[in-house]
């Protein structure tokens, strides 16, 4: 039948699968590695184009005052950190240095970046893939429960509760849990990275608010699910309510909320900061805020990208995802 | 024998309004066909719903009875509701482009289904191919494993009604099954239901607006308006000897029941002409193949066809949206084959557009005099006040009331919209209107009173319409000439008496036996 007039036919409705699916993904592939050259540029830009005298930042940041220096010294010391070549040579060097795995050393501990970061790394992926877990099976249960129970006062505050866990912010979740399980109960360390027992408050608390928000996403959605006609049908061959939601219901939901959880699980690498904060433990997270009070500029720099890095990386994998849980788009001729 | 289904007084309600369904009687019998006919808001499709055990949260059920099967089900819970759903009455929905779950292939819905009879998981695979087979699917094997957006709009259909009958039930209730078909598959796949459930000896319940389609294949009728019973008994007394105005107001609107008188075809000066028209699209090759079609002043050409036959394409080459691979286009004697968009738009004030879905043609954010207005400020045509005495001249024309214009698209119904859209086009005072299936969204009884004011509408501005659609029903009242398109051929043109009393293409003459109610006439 004749649709719309205005749409033109013909036209591929997705350009999807015009390579083929491995056609896609290098697509989707080199789209990631272009978004995370860009971030490397602009932290580059920003950090070291910028603020100051470049020189003058790395030698505070080891206590060395730019005035105390002869200039033989400062000549010296330039051609040391590569000050003394053009910017955009600067820029070269170092990128082709990132590409083969040199992030430069830190101006403070003077210990090679990647060290750093490969020495902190694991706790705070630890945490971030705990809590995003906890995330994801805390809002689909919130969001099934919300659609699945009928008594009106249950499920009103099955509805509300992820806009609470949206609101409060994760730092004073983080010492409301730190006060009631740590010192009220005792059951949990409160602080420190010793032992998966130390894992679980700060997990909780940052996935409270990355669940909330997807539990948020994913109640609207799987209310307007509900409302179209396919369920009517499901429905009307007998199967039950908790088949219906499940088996129908919540992966045609679930696909409008892929995009916003890919943002949120980008997010957690900043949650991080927060959460390693409050709860005194070793991470990427209190790397980065150590770095940026004592103007470390090749960590902060290499944090920034590590942190750009999670969200392209989690991107792809929901690019990826599409396909797999939408014949719609996999399928496409 | 007992009813398999009875209705005694039923009475349903919606939050804080008035009964949707008041004091509805009716019963099914084993086997039988019954109709149930009513525009829309007649209360037949919460009355279909009430018998699922289906109404929406605010519906609720407040007198009478339902007896499923022997046993009173009025206020029974959802387990009970849920063991007779699929197994003692199935469902074939509405509109089948939405009726399948998009995730999930045919054969896992199907087995689905199957399985809930208690039916292990091998042979239920088994019977899935079975029900396909049975639903009339080609190549079930195939259609099993595809996705529904795979599918056409017939073979989903044919889909849900293998869904509707997995469960075995003792009858299916169809609510308005095939509205949303081009007519011959609608007319195929009708008569294939009805097959199968004769043959099978399940009942069937169908809820429709079109009184020809139910004439055409139901044992019984029974004529609902404003949520009750206005006539009811067998199909050939309900429409041979209708007792009440209101039924012989539906038969009047049902364009294969009443006959038609086609209008004269009279010569005319051409306006708008397509020679040769030929469409190639990269991929899906060619669409339209030197096809010939000419509009005449204050006449009507109807464009027919079936979905994929080429009739949107050409609709959108009079447009100037789509150029031809090969032929020629003129208006009013001037040659635009090769006119870009500079050259086309001044143009648009005298080709303009009706489109076929008056739901989603509207902004739902302007009022009726903005929207009919809009035309106007997008030319730059007069100032303010002039633009609102002219929206309110249109309105008045395409017989609304002044009310009307202070409205939003929401409050209005169907009809009362593609009035609205109708009244926009009209705007810019335009020599030719084309009309997309402009009625193929409404109710047969509103389809009618389109077609009326288009006529009128003809008759008083002398505006010429190219009006395409799959009907050939809906065209007879209002088309001069006929041009029939088959996958992107013209195999028929003609007047259309010519063309309705003496087709010459097989593919005419199919389109012409699917237009419901002419056997009921011959009968």
């Amino acid at each position: 039948m004749t649709a719309a007039v205005l749409a033109a036919p013909g036209v591929p409705r997705t350009r999807v699968l015009r390579w083929g699916p491995a056609g896609y993904i290098a697509g989707r592939v080199l789209q990631a590695a272009g978004v995370l050259w860009a971030a490397y540029t602009v932290t580059f830009v920003i950090l070291w184009l910028l603020p100051s005298d470049p020189l003058a930042l790395v030698l505070s940041a080891n206590n060395v005052e730019l005035d105390s220096l002869t200039p033989a010294q400062l000549a010296e010391a330039q051609a040391r950190y590569g000050l003394d070549q053009p910017v955009l040579t600067q820029y070269w060097t170092m990128l082709t240095n990132a590409l083969h795995g040199d992030l430069g050393t830190s101006t403070t501990k003077g210990v090679p970046v990647t060290q750093l970061i490969a020495e902190r790394l694991p706790g705070t992926l630890q945490l971030s893939g705990l809590a995003i877990l906890l995330a994801l099976g805390g809002g689909v249960l919130v969001a099934w429960l919300a659609a699945y129970v009928r008594w009106s006062p249950l499920r009103l505050l099955l509805t509300r509760l992820p806009s609470a866990g949206v609101a409060f912010p994760s730092f004073w979740i983080g010492l409301l849990l730190i006060q009631v399980f740590a010192f009220g109960l005792g059951w949990l360390p409160s602080t420190g990275s010793a032992g998966p027992q130390a894992l679980i408050l700060p997990a909780v608390t940052m996935a409270i608010p990355t669940g909330a928000a997807f539990a948020q996403v994913l109640t609207r959605s799987l209310t307007d699910t509900l409302a179209e006609p396919y369920i009517t049908t499901a429905t009307a061959t007998g199967l039950s309510r908790a088949a219906v939601i499940g088996r129908h219901a919540l992966r045609n939901a679930a696909l409008p909320t892929l995009t916003i959880l890919g943002l949120l699980v980008g997010g957690t690498v900043t949650g991080a900061i927060v959460t390693e904060t409050v709860f005194a433990r070793q991470g990427v997270g209190t790397l980065a805020q150590e770095s940026v009070l004592n103007q470390d500029v090749p960590v902060v720099q290499a944090v920034v990208v590590l942190a750009a890095a999670a969200f392209v990386l989690v991107n792809l994998l929901v690019d990826l995802l599409y396909p797999l849980l939408d014949p719609r788009i996999a399928r496409s001729r | 024998m007992t009813a398999v289904a009875q209705l005694t007084d039923l009475e349903v309600t919606y939050r804080r309004h008035a009964p949707a369904v008041r004091g509805v009687s009716l019963s099914i019998a084993p086997g039988e066909v019954l109709a149930v006919v009513g525009e829309s808001g007649s209360g037949k499709t919460t009355t279909a719903s009430a018998l699922l055990g289906l109404l929406p949260a605010a519906g609720r059920i407040t007198g009478g009875r339902i007896e499923v099967d022997g046993l009173d089900v009025t206020h029974a819970g959802e387990r009970v509701r849920r063991g007779l759903r699929g197994r003692v009455i199935g469902l074939v929905p509405q509109d089948p482009m939405v009726g399948l779950d998009p995730t999930r292939r045919v054969a896992g819905q199907l087995a689905e289904a199957v399985r809930l009879r208690g039916v292990p998981r091998r042979t239920a695979q088994v019977e899935v191919l079975q029900l396909l087979h049975e639903a009339g699917v080609d190549d079930p094997e195939l259609r099993a494993r595809q996705y529904p957006h795979e599918l056409s709009g017939g073979l989903r259909q044919r889909v849900l009604i293998a869904l509707a009958l997995a469960g075995r039930p003792r009858l299916v209730v169809a609510d308005e099954p095939t509205s949303a078909l081009d007519v011959t598959v609608q007319r195929r796949i009708l008569d294939h239901l009805v097959d199968q459930v004769r043959t099978s000896g399940t009942a069937l319940l169908i809820i429709t607006h079109d009184l020809a389609m139910a004439a055409d294949r139901a044992d019984r009728i029974v004529v609902m308006q404003d949520g009750r019973v206005v006539e009811h008994g067998p199909t050939a007394t309900v429409v041979g000897q209708p007792q009440e105005a209101y039924t012989r107001r539906l038969i009047a609107a049902a364009p294969g029941l009443r006959g038609f008188e086609p209008r004269p075809d009279e010569p005319a000066p051409d306006v708008l002409r397509l020679t040769g028209a030929t469409v190639d699209f990269p991929g899906s090759g060619r669409v339209l193949d030197g096809v010939d079609l000419t509009v005449q002043r204050g006449r009507t050409l109807a464009v027919v066809g079936e979905s994929g036959s080429g009739k949107t394409t050409a609709l959108r080459v009079a447009l100037g949206l789509q150029r031809l691979t090969a032929g020629r286009i003129e208006l009013d004697g001037q040659d635009l084959t090769d006119a870009g968009w500079k050259q086309w738009r001044p143009l648009r004030r005298r080709v303009q557009l009706v489109h076929q879905n008056p739901f989603a043609a509207l902004d739902p954010r302007f009022t009726v005099a903005e929207s009919v207005a809009e035309p106007l400020v997008s030319f730059r045509v007069g100032d303010r006040r002039t633009r609102a005495t002219r929206a309110a001249e249109l309105i008045d024309r395409v017989g609304l009331p002044a009310d009307t214009l202070s409205r939003l698209p929401a409050e209005l119904s169907g009809g009362q919209r593609q009035r609205v859209a109708i009244a926009r086009a009209l705007a810019l005072s335009p020599e030719i209107l084309l009309l997309d299936e402009p009625v193929s969204a409404l109710d047969v009884s509103v389809q009618a009173q389109i077609l009326d004011l288009l006529a009128d509408l003809q008759r008083e501005l002398g505006v010429s319409y190219l009006f395409v659609s799959h009907d050939l029903a809906v065209v007879a009242q209002v088309a001069h000439r006929v041009a029939v398109l088959h996958r992107g051929r013209l195999v028929e043109s003609g007047a259309t008496t010519q063309v309705f009393t003496d087709p010459r293409h097989e593919r005419t003459r199919e389109l012409l036996d699917a237009v419901p109610g002419r056997s009921a006439v011959a009968r």
